[in-house]
Order: structure tokens, then C-alpha cells, then sequence
């Protein structure tokens, strides 16, 4: 691992800068940058570019569409998608069903689901937590029982992202109950068309009805749908759960909203005839802030030096959930800082593609409190904070 | 026993879902409310004895917004009573505090204060919008942000500047403005934690030079005092909201079972909830500390200095409680399901409102 790029590292830097501002879309950059929500035709249309260009799935195998980069190269991409506020692909096909697909699943599932993820022709939705089993997944109750060449599925699966939007959902269904809780789970794919599935909305405290409950009963599987073995299935959601951890750190995405940061508060009155950038109190935060991505940063790049060399993200990773998360929210909180009484009007209507009145607050001061609102849940989801500490004590600290 | 009759009232007419309702009707708070407010003798509290009031003790406000803060009251109590009423109270002459108080205490006169501006941050002294005397009338002109009950409030208190540059100590004075005069573009929206407010533009307004309230040009000093006295409000009103927090959360932990067993039985949680409990108790005290001053015959700085204490120190058991609270609950706190994420906006609205945590540490050094 080297603190500085090689010369051919630099000429990729510079190849991705330029897809970047050629194809990354005006329309897209600019809500974006206005803060205004994506619809799920902004990704696909941008995944599709990514598609076209053979960049759509950097960490997948070769074999399977990959890009064949280097630990360094992924890094690189990731930094630039992140300078000009390009969206990541939404994780739950390319970054989480994918691995497991590709890891456990037959050829025939490789061939049936692996290229339209790739292509993004297919959105895909997570079905892990239930109303009575979040931090605590493996005592999980949605059913699913053998009938012939089906499973009859019956539960309900909540926090379930952005399902209102997909095609398939992803979803750990218990198949023993004889046995030890985590002996006793499968992995099974479902597609959202099938009859008695129903998708409830949960609206969040901005407002935002981003996740779902998710309704089963009696819908029939077929058995083909079954990724590996039956009652094998917490043992792949532990490697999706460690794959989702590794993208978890957002080290790009923090150093982007902190420059951001910076330069808003060099341009935001004090009330006094100089500005907030100027103030000691806020200058020191910021500091913090980047010191604390920095040390975040390294930590990635230690981790994935050692995947480069062969070794599975291991329980390290928790390390980068737990401060990436973190971190993102103390960004959140100094946004909302600076904004100051600003952050207080509740105008969502204006951050819409189609609004037409006259905005209260400048540069986006509106949005803050909501923002640090919704990612509240960050220290929550993909295994809540509490959960990764205790993955720490038990398999690095051996406690 | 002022306390006793809000938690009464609150028990008949403020459930969660009689405060949803009330949120999602047109005008954002109940007026039954607002009139048994008036019927309870509420409205009567800021105000002095001779003023025809309750007392006016900061440490009965406290009291009173306490018991608002766990039940996430709406109801325009602090711009009206605290904020504009209080102005009237403070400067305004024998006629005006006839005309307004008493209906104000009755609860048919609904005010706002304005006082903050683009640009201005949290600095009461930063006044931009200008009134320029012409024959009997003033005319003003400029905008105010965030005027909490400034959409339904007949009446607008506002700090203008009759003299000097935007930032002079000198120079700012208060006119009632009547918010139907020609001239005043009000933008109506509620606030994240479900309040009402308005940005409002004042576009040439003519305004009768009977409606200063006070001196001209020497209203800075009081204007601070009075949103001394609403920044203790709702300082106290995060005080009542916390303790509702930290109460919602650990009954949650006893009832939360993973793991085969109820959440709070893990020691990692209970002393997190220790430490909410240390921060709800270190925020009441610098609270009730901040009341007393308020009541004492102290000096203006040294009061200014123990409001800024006291909202300091609360900003950082709002920050610390309400993340821990929602941590605790995990997804269900973040939703609009449940109260205890309406308790975290509520609380969190406070943190910026009259000043930010960062605002008054820096205060309470300077004074």
C-alpha cells in the first residue's frame, strides 16, 4: 500500500474523470446538488451508463462483469463517483444479493439473475428484519414451508428499503424450527409479483416513506428459488453482512460533504460582519471532523490491502461501519449547525424536481434537519452499532 | 399546582394522537386549546400583578413548560405570550398594554415576535429592516425569518432600525404591525418539529407611529431580556421533553425482548441510560439555576449569563439524550409511528432555537 498513486493509477484517475463529466447525467448532477430526492428512473438510467461503460460492479469477479481493478482502482472510482455526487448503485442487487449469488448460487441462478442485476433491469429489496427480530436477526419467524416443488412463505419482513420500487426481494425464511435458531434459516429469492405479497409504507421523521413492511402470506416459491442449501442460509447472510460493512465507511462520500462544508461556512454571515468559518469553535469541529475521516480512511485501505492479498473481509470491518456511520452523522449535525434557525422550516416540496415557488433558506439550509433526521438511522441499520461492538469483543478481543 | 392542572388538561386533551390531529389541521394548533388555555389562567403567567397577571415568574414558566415539553404542546404559548406579549409588557405604554394584554390573557389576541434576519444569525442587534418615519406613520420595509406564529398572529412585533448601520446597538426599535396592513407577504410553512411559523416580507408597510412600542431606537436592552426569558422557556420545555425521552426509553428496554430476553437487562444499555438520566438531571438543575436568576434581583448581564448557561448546558443533554433515546428504540424510533422521534425533533428545534449550544457557551464566556 502506498500513500502516494503510480503513474498508471493517476492516467485511471484521470480516464474516470472523464466518463464522469461526459456521462455522469446534467440533470441528475444538478438534483444532486439541489438536494432534491432521486426517483428510482435517476439510478437506473445512471446504473445503465455505468453498465455500458463495464463499470457497474467494480467489486464482482471477472467471470461475472467485474472490472478486474485493483484495491487502488476501486478506491480511485469510489473517490470521483464521489466528487461529482454520483450515486453508487443502490446495493441491495449489485453489492448484496449479487455476492451471494455468485458465491452460493448454482449456475443456473448465476445465469437467471446475475446479468440483469449487472444491467440493472431488475431492482432488487432486502427481506431480513421483522417486527420482533432486528439486532437479534437469526430469531427471525417468516416461514417457509415445503409443498411439492414450492415453498409456502408466510411472515413479515420490515425496514425494508425502497421495496416500493423493486422487482424481487431477498429474504431469510426459517425452514426448521427444531433446531438451533441460526441452523434452522434459508436463503430464498422471491419475486415481488407473486400473489399475497403486500407492501405497507412506513414513514420516517423527515417525512420520507424510504422503508416498508412487507407483508407474506401463503406465496408460493418454487423450490429453484432456494440459494444453496436449505438451512444453510444465516451462514451467506453473514457474508453479505460483511460485504455490506466494508462499503459501509462512506470515506469518499464524507470528504466531499466536508469540503462542501467548509467552503459553505467561509460564505455563511456570523452575525457580527465576518463569518462562520472564522469561528474558532466551528473551524475546530470541522478539524475534527477530517481527522477522524483520515484515520477512517487509512483503516479501509489497510483492510482492503489484506482482501488484495487474499484474506475475506473479516470482523475488522465492523470497525468501519461503526465510524463511517458515525462520522456521517457529525457531518449531518455540523450542516445543521451551520444552517442555524434556517434549518427549522419543514418546506420538503422545495428539494422536488418540480418546484416552482420561492425558497426559504440558502444553499439547501432547509434540508439539514431533515437530513440529520434520516440518517440517524445509519448507526441503526446493517447491523446496528451495538451489534458491530459486540461482533468486535467476540471474534477480535475474544471476550 | 400549575403543574397539576397542564398535566390534568394534557391527560383529557393532548394525547399523541390528539396532538397528530391537531398537527395535521389547517391552521396547526387547536384554538379549544388555546381558549382553555386562556379559561385556566395559562396566559396569565408571564405577565406581572399590575400588569394585571399571574406573577410573571420565570420559575412559574418554568413549571408550566415543563409539563408543555412532554406532551410536545404546539400551541403558540411562547411567541404569544413569552415573546410578543412580553415586549408589550416590558415597553410598551399604559395604553397599548390595555389594549393588548388583556385580550392576550383572555386569549383572543395572538402575537408574534420578528426579530431574527437572513444573514443575522442568532445576533438580536443585527436589524436590517428599516423604518423610516414619514408625516404619522412609519414605513417599513426588509424581511424576518422564521417568526414562530407568525402565520395566524394578528398582531406582529417587530424589530426594526429607525437609525445607524445594520449591526449598531442603537438605533433598533419595536412597532406593532398589524399582520392584515397592505404590504406584508407572509410565507406560511410548519417547522420540523411541528410548529408554525413564516418567513415575512415587509414591503413599504405603513405602520401609524402610535405603534412604536417604547423609545426609538433604544429597544436592543429589553428585546435580549425578553428572549432571555423564551430561551429559558424552552430551555425548561427540553427539560420536560427529555425526561419524557428518557422515561419512553427505558420502558422500552423492559419491554424490548431480543436475544430471548428484555433489551435493558444488558448492562452496555443500562448504563447508557445512567448517563441519559445523569444528562436529564444536570439540565433540569442548570435550568431551575437560570429561572431563579431570572427572579433575583441580579444585573441584566448576570441574568443573560445564567440563560446562557443553562441553554448551553441543555443543547448537550438534547443532543446526548435524544440520540441515545432513538439509538435505543433502533428503526421504531425513526419513524412517525411512535413519539419518542417527535420528542427528538421537538427537542432538537430547541437546540437552534434563540441561539445554538455553540451561541451561548460563546455568550456565557463573553459576559
Amino acid at each position: 500500500m502506498n500513500a502516494e498513486f503510480t503513474p498508471q493509477e493517476l492516467q485511471f484517475q484521470e480516464d474516470v474523470r472523464q466518463f464522469l463529466e461526459a456521462e455522469f447525467p446534467k440533470d441528475i448532477r444538478a438534483k444532486v446538488d439541489n438536494r432534491i430526492r432521486l426517483e428510482k428512473d435517476d439510478y437506473v438510467r445512471w446504473q445503465k451508463l455505468l453498465y455500458q461503460k463495464g463499470w457497474a460492479a467494480p467489486n464482482w469477479p471477472e467471470e461475472h462483469g467485474g472490472t478486474g481493478w485493483s484495491a487502488v482502482q476501486k478506491y480511485i472510482f469510489a473517490e470521483e463517483m464521489a466528487r461529482v455526487g454520483a450515486p453508487e448503485p443502490v446495493a441491495f442487487g449489485m453489492k448484496m444479493v449479487a455476492p451471494v449469488i455468485y458465491t452460493y448460487g448454482n449456475e443456473e441462478q448465476k445465469k437467471r439473475f446475475l446479468p440483469d442485476i449487472l444491467a440493472s433491469n431488475v431492482w432488487w429489496c432486502q427481506g431480513y428484519s421483522e417486527p420482533n427480530s432486528g439486532s437479534d436477526l437469526a430469531s427471525l419467524k417468516t416461514s417457509a414451508v415445503r409443498d411439492g416443488d414450492h415453498y409456502v412463505v408466510n411472515g413479515t419482513k420490515t425496514w425494508n428499503t425502497l421495496g416500493q420500487y423493486a422487482d424481487w426481494i431477498f429474504c431469510l425464511v426459517r425452514t426448521d424450527n427444531s433446531v438451533k435458531k441460526q441452523e434452522g434459516i434459508s436463503f430464498l429469492l422471491i419475486d415481488m409479483k407473486t400473489p399475497g405479497i403486500k407492501v405497507n409504507p412506513i414513514y420516517l421523521i423527515d417525512g420520507t416513506p424510504e422503508v416498508n413492511e412487507v407483508y407474506f402470506e401463503d406465496v408460493r416459491v418454487p423450490v429453484e428459488n432456494l440459494i444453496g442449501e436449505e438451512n444453510q442460509g444465516w451462514t451467506y447472510a453473514k457474508v453479505l453482512l460483511t460485504h455490506e460493512r466494508t462499503n459501509i465507511a462512506g470515506v469518499p462520500r464524507s470528504k466531499v460533504r466536508l469540503e462542501k462544508l467548509r467552503s459553505l461556512a467561509a460564505n455563511t454571515a456570523d452575525g457580527n460582519g465576518g463569518n462562520v468559518g472564522d469561528d474558532p469553535i466551528f473551524q475546530k469541529k470541522i478539524a475534527e471532523a477530517e481527522i477522524q475521516v483520515l484515520a477512517l480512511e487509512y483503516t479501509e485501505l489497510r483492510a482492503l490491502a489484506a482482501v488484495s492479498v487474499g484474506k475475506a473481509p473479516g470482523p475488522e470491518s465492523s470497525i468501519l461501519k461503526v465510524v463511517g456511520t458515525e462520522v456521517a452523522q457529525f457531518i449531518d449535525e455540523l450542516y445543521m449547525e451551520l444552517a442555524g434557525l434556517q434549518s427549522l422550516p419543514f418546506v420538503p416540496d422545495q428539494f422536488s424536481a418540480d418546484f416552482a415557488g420561492v425558497e426559504i433558506g440558502e444553499n439547501g439550509a432547509a434540508a439539514t434537519a431533515l437530513n440529520y433526521f434520516n440518517n440517524r438511522k445509519a448507526s441503526i441499520y446493517g447491523g446496528s452499532n451495538e451489534i458491530q461492538k459486540n461482533i468486535i469483543c467476540k471474534a477480535v478481543l475474544g471476550l | 399546582m400549575l403543574q397539576d392542572s397542564v398535566q390534568k388538561f394534557v391527560q383529557r386533551h393532548y394525547s399523541f394522537d390528539d396532538r397528530n390531529a391537531i398537527l395535521a389541521s389547517p391552521i396547526g394548533y387547536s384554538e379549544e386549546c388555546w381558549a382553555l388555555f386562556a379559561e385556566l389562567g395559562w396566559l396569565t403567567v408571564p405577565f406581572a400583578e399590575e400588569d394585571g397577571g399571574f406573577g410573571g415568574l420565570a420559575t412559574d414558566l418554568m413549571v408550566l413548560m415543563e409539563e408543555f415539553g412532554k406532551a410536545m404542546v404546539v400551541e403558540p404559548f411562547v411567541p404569544t405570550a413569552v415573546l410578543g406579549g412580553g415586549i408589550v409588557a416590558a415597553l410598551g405604554n399604559a395604553e397599548q398594554k390595555s389594549a393588548m394584554l388583556a385580550a392576550l390573557m383572555e386569549g383572543r389576541l395572538q402575537l408574534a415576535g420578528a426579530f431574527y434576519e437572513t444573514g443575522g444569525r442568532y445576533n438580536l442587534a443585527n436589524v436590517a429592516t428599516s423604518a423610516t418615519r414619514e408625516g404619522e406613520d412609519y414605513v417599513v420595509s426588509g424581511e424576518k425569518i422564521l417568526v414562530l406564529n407568525g402565520a395566524h398572529a394578528a398582531g406582529l412585533v417587530v424589530s426594526v432600525r429607525t437609525s445607524g448601520d445594520q449591526r449598531d446597538a442603537t438605533g433598533i426599535s419595536i412597532l406593532h404591525i398589524d399582520s392584515a396592513s397592505a404590504g406584508v407577504k407572509r410565507q406560511e410553512y410548519t417547522t420540523v418539529d411541528g410548529h408554525k411559523a413564516a418567513q415575512i416580507r415587509f414591503e413599504n408597510v405603513r405602520v401609524p407611529a402610535a405603534n412604536l412600542i417604547g423609545e426609538e431606537g433604544a429597544a436592543l436592552n429589553a428585546l435580549e431580556q425578553v428572549v432571555d426569558r423564551a430561551t429559558l422557556c424552552v430551555s425548561a420545555e427540553a427539560v420536560g421533553a427529555l425526561d419524557a425521552l428518557l422515561q419512553k426509553t427505558v420502558e422500552y428496554s423492559k419491554t424490548r425482548k431480543q436475544f430471548g430476553t428484555a433489551i435493558g437487562t444488558f448492562q452496555a444499555l443500562q448504563h447508557r441510560m445512567a448517563d441519559m438520566f445523569i444528562e436529564c438531571q444536570l439540565a433540569r438543575s442548570i435550568v431551575m439555576m437560570a429561572a431563579m436568576k431570572l427572579d433575583s434581583d441580579i444585573d441584566a448581564d448576570e441574568k443573560a449569563k445564567a440563560v446562557s448557561a443553562a441553554k448551553s448546558r441543555v443543547g448537550k443533554a438534547i443532543r446526548k439524550v435524544g440520540q441515545e433515546a432513538v439509538q435505543l428504540h433502533g428503526g421504531i424510533g425513526i419513524t412517525n409511528e411512535l413519539d419518542v422521534g417527535h420528542l427528538f425533533k421537538r427537542v432538537t428545534g430547541i437546540e437552534t432555537l434563540f441561539g445554538n449550544t455553540d451561541y451561548h457557551t460563546a455568550r456565557f464566556a463573553q459576559k
